[in-house]
């Protein structure tokens, strides 16, 4: 069976969000670089991957996707086992338990992390571009918030959808990841079940891994 | 079953809470849509944070489950009354349906709540539009509505099914009835020749579950 492709740069946090499905499920697969610099993302090989122009894109066979929590589904579906049962879809309950907190991170944790990523690191590091310490700070308000509702949960359960992990705990890895890079990474030791869950998530070979990949300074 | 009904203080049929009820009514199953008092900020009061933590609509109870986000619950409705319209047993199906139901949550619904946002509710809540914000999100959404008018001219529906919707089609219908509404979103619809065809096709599903946008058209 030949491996999968993933398309896009081991760095990208999106493209990092298929890869760890793949770690943790033991899949076979190739990464594929995009040069961004050279606007591949937007070539029309590429498009016939994504038509929305954006990384990651996957193929499998003739099975081409886009969309990283699609792609990544995709992948614990196929290679579920008793080991990595990551989406739970033989349990009803379960099932929709992660899919609130997956949506959970999409909707409100991402927004609220990913600004900071972006002015603290990337925008100086990558484009030259100062941070706006305006949306930085708006960012922290609204992650904060989120932050107590984890608090909350964590202090009932394990992980975000019960006591086991799951695929909604791993999306949370790689732009935290990048978050503990930046100057507010001590925001999470106001909320000890969360930096305790945090620190679990690290210490997962998956994880141990991938970071190894995802340089958080550039020269 | 019983429902809220138009005109009474009830939960705002659109957006999440349209996704919710179109996955019910074409699951078939029974169901009772509960009023909150959005007017008295019901949604952000403890007794609705015990079902949805963020204090936003829609929440959901099925017995002893209590579930929040509206593609959570839409997923819970499907998977448990009709699983074929999350693509059935065949996983590149289901992977298809969920790349598209990603497509409608990061690619159509920003700019399409942005320019809703501005355009609709600014207006009901005394704020004053911002066009800027208006015409960059037109912009966007003319082209991720180029990237659907490609994939519409080779399928009748979003994630290939030539038969029947699926949650992708189905998860478009709250915010494309409020952008409709509008004429921003008219007009970027009625220049897409396959993605008119397409909504036309999936508003013949929002008219049988009888689902009607709160807002008159601008």
């Amino acid at each position: 069976m030949a491996p999968v492709k993933v398309f896009g740069s081991a760095m990208s946090t999106n493209v990092v969000r298929v890869l760890v499905c793949l770690e943790e499920v033991g899949a076979e697969y190739e990464v594929v670089n995009i040069d961004f610099q050279a606007k591949e993302h937007k070539s029309p090989e590429h498009v016939a991957r994504n038509p929305f122009g954006q990384i990651p894109a996957f193929q499998d066979g003739d099975l081409f996707l886009f969309e990283s929590r699609a792609i990544a589904k995709y992948v614990a579906r196929k290679h579920k086992s008793a080991d990595a049962d990551l989406l739970r879809e033989g349990n009803l309950n379960e099932a929709a338990m992660v899919d609130v907190w997956t949506e959970v991170e999409a909707h409100q944790y991402n927004p609220a992390i990913s600004p900071i990523v972006y002015e603290c690191l990337v925008n100086p590091a990558m484009k030259g571009l100062p941070t706006n310490q305006k949306v930085v700070d708006e960012s922290l308000d609204k992650l904060k918030k989120v932050l107590e509702v984890y608090e909350a949960r964590l202090s009932k359960t394990k992980y975000l959808a019960g006591d086991f992990v799951s695929f909604a705990d791993l999306n949370h890895f790689p732009y935290t990841y990048y978050f503990m890079a930046t100057p507010h990474a001590l925001v999470f030791d106001s909320y000890p079940h969360v930096k305790v869950w945090w620190e679990s998530l690290m210490s997962r070979p998956s994880v141990k891994k991938l970071s190894a990949n995802m340089p958080t300074s550039w020269p | 079953m019983a429902r809220g009904e138009e005109g009474t203080a009830t939960v705002p049929k659109v957006y999440g809470v349209a996704t919710v009820l179109v996955c019910l009514e074409e699951a078939g199953a029974a169901y009772e849509v509960v009023p909150l008092d959005m007017a008295a900020r019901e949604q952000e009061a403890p007794h609705h944070r015990a079902r949805n933590p963020l204090g936003k609509i829609p929440a959901f109870e099925d017995g002893d489950l209590m579930l929040f986000e509206s593609r959570a619950i839409a997923r819970y409705v499907l998977r448990k009354y009709k699983p074929d319209l999350l693509g059935g047993g065949d996983p590149k199906r289901a992977a298809t349906v969920d790349a598209w139901v990603e497509a409608e949550a990061h690619q159509f619904h920003p700019p399409a709540s942005h320019i809703l946002r501005q355009v609709v509710i600014l207006p009901m809540i005394g704020g004053a539009r911002d066009q800027r914000v208006v015409d960059e999100n037109v912009g966007r959404l003319r082209a991720v509505l180029d990237a659907y008018d490609a994939r519409l001219a080779k399928h009748r529906y979003l994630a290939g099914g030539e038969e029947e919707a699926s949650l992708a089609d189905l998860a478009h219908v709250g915010v494309m009835l409020m952008l409709v509404g509008t004429e921003y979103g008219r007009r970027v619809v009625e220049e897409r020749a396959n993605v008119k065809a397409w909504w036309d096709r999936v508003a013949l599903v929002d008219a049988e579950v009888g689902i009607r946008s709160t807002q008159s058209s601008r």
